[in-house]
């Protein structure tokens, strides 16, 4: 029970304390998890880390459920992704509901109006990064420029996009291997 | 009720399909926006600016956020374990044979395809925040003339600050956002 309750509060911590999500929770997690606790060892969080970052979700949940599951079973799995969402819940709602009762004043507005042309070039940054990852050949490079095409003149689900996409990765990487 | 079954089923979805972290929810979130109407493209990007600025994985800022504005407070809760359900079902089954999904061919060669898609549906979301910002409302065509000259300006000051200065471009994301807010009421971006 108590490691259930330490779980809980070192992830909440790690939660509420991490600017950034994913990427920027790494050294709090070697911090906490590998050097404090002893939960997990720095080959195993590095692991959890890859895995987290390919499969579906937010990597920071994922690799708290990892290191949950794998201190205290399954209940540690939830208990620790609880601890992870719980700040951002709590910061969030507070923030969002401030916002909603001040959002007619034009300074609020115009702060927005400010923010919104930086989210975009951040949006922007973001994508430049996951491109040198991810559109490696010609093939990924196709896919790429079709599904963002397909994605701004349709309104398929993303869903839709996402499925067929893992299905041509696999058959394009078996055409390879029998090639070669 | 209606509503809540609606936001936990629409966030299961995007915490099944977003793959690559926290900025891969965001087609998601325009795909929920396009088909409930429940908030708008203005109000989607002022979301992303503040779950980038508060602490937290992006993901779950951006789904309590979406939650919260579409449902109250319940809302922000159901949205949130929507989002994190699927991934932890899939974690606490990897968990059990975690070296055979390490080396496993078919994970690797899925992957191949699904970055590059995920990199083109974050580009599309991305792509409609800059029509918003710099066309305005475009339901009724897209006019050259709504393009305001000191939005450009900010815009490429921005990239050059973020990207490709050496010195600044290791910030955090809070630093341009808290500048980029005091831009905008000091000049007026809203036009009130």
């Amino acid at each position: 029970m108590n490691q259930l309750v330490d779980l809980f509060f070192t992830f909440a911590r790690i939660g509420g304390l991490t600017f950034g999500g994913g990427y920027a929770m790494l050294p709090m997690l070697q911090k906490e998890v590998v050097e404090k606790r002893g939960w997990a060892t720095e080959n195993e969080l590095m692991d959890y880390y890859a895995i987290g970052q390919c499969t579906p979700g937010v990597i920071a949940v994922n690799t708290a459920t990892f290191v949950g599951q794998k201190t205290a079973g399954i209940a540690g799995g939830i208990v620790a992704t609880l601890g992870v969402v719980f700040p951002s819940l709590v910061i969030i709602t507070v923030i969002a509901a401030f916002i909603q009762n001040f959002s007619d004043l034009a300074i609020v507005q115009n702060a927005f109006a400010g923010i919104r042309i930086c989210v975009c070039v951040l949006i922007f940054n973001a994508v430049i990064k996951l491109w040198k990852k991810a559109v490696i050949d010609k093939s990924t490079l196709a896919l790429f420029i079709l599904v963002l095409i397909g994605s701004t003149v349709t309104d398929l689900s993303p869903v839709v996009f996402v499925f067929i996409a893992g299905v041509v990765g696999i058959l394009l990487k078996n055409k390879e291997v029998q090639k070669s | 009720m209606m509503l809540y079954l609606r936001l936990y089923y629409e966030f299961f979805k995007a915490g099944l399909f977003a793959i690559g972290g926290g900025m891969a929810t965001l087609p998601f979130l325009y795909d929920i926006s396009d088909k409930t109407g429940w908030f708008s493209y203005a109000q989607l990007a002022n979301m992303v600016a503040i779950s980038e600025s508060t602490p937290g994985p992006i993901g779950v800022n951006m789904a309590t956020y979406v939650g919260f504005t579409s449902g109250g407070v319940p809302g922000s809760v159901v949205a949130t374990v929507g989002l994190i359900t699927p991934s932890v079902i899939i974690i606490l089954i990897i968990a059990g044979f975690l070296n055979a999904f390490k080396d496993s061919k078919y994970v690797e060669s899925a992957f191949y395809g699904l970055r590059p898609a995920s990199t083109g549906l974050i580009g599309a979301a991305g792509l409609s925040v800059v029509m918003l910002v710099l066309f305005g409302d475009t339901s009724e065509g897209i006019h050259v003339e709504n393009v305001s000259i000191p939005c450009v300006i900010l815009m490429v000051i921005l990239y050059y600050f973020t990207a490709r200065c050496r010195k600044t471009k290791g910030l955090h994301p809070v630093v341009f956002i808290a500048a980029s807010a005091v831009i905008g009421v000091v000049f007026h971006f809203a036009g009130v």
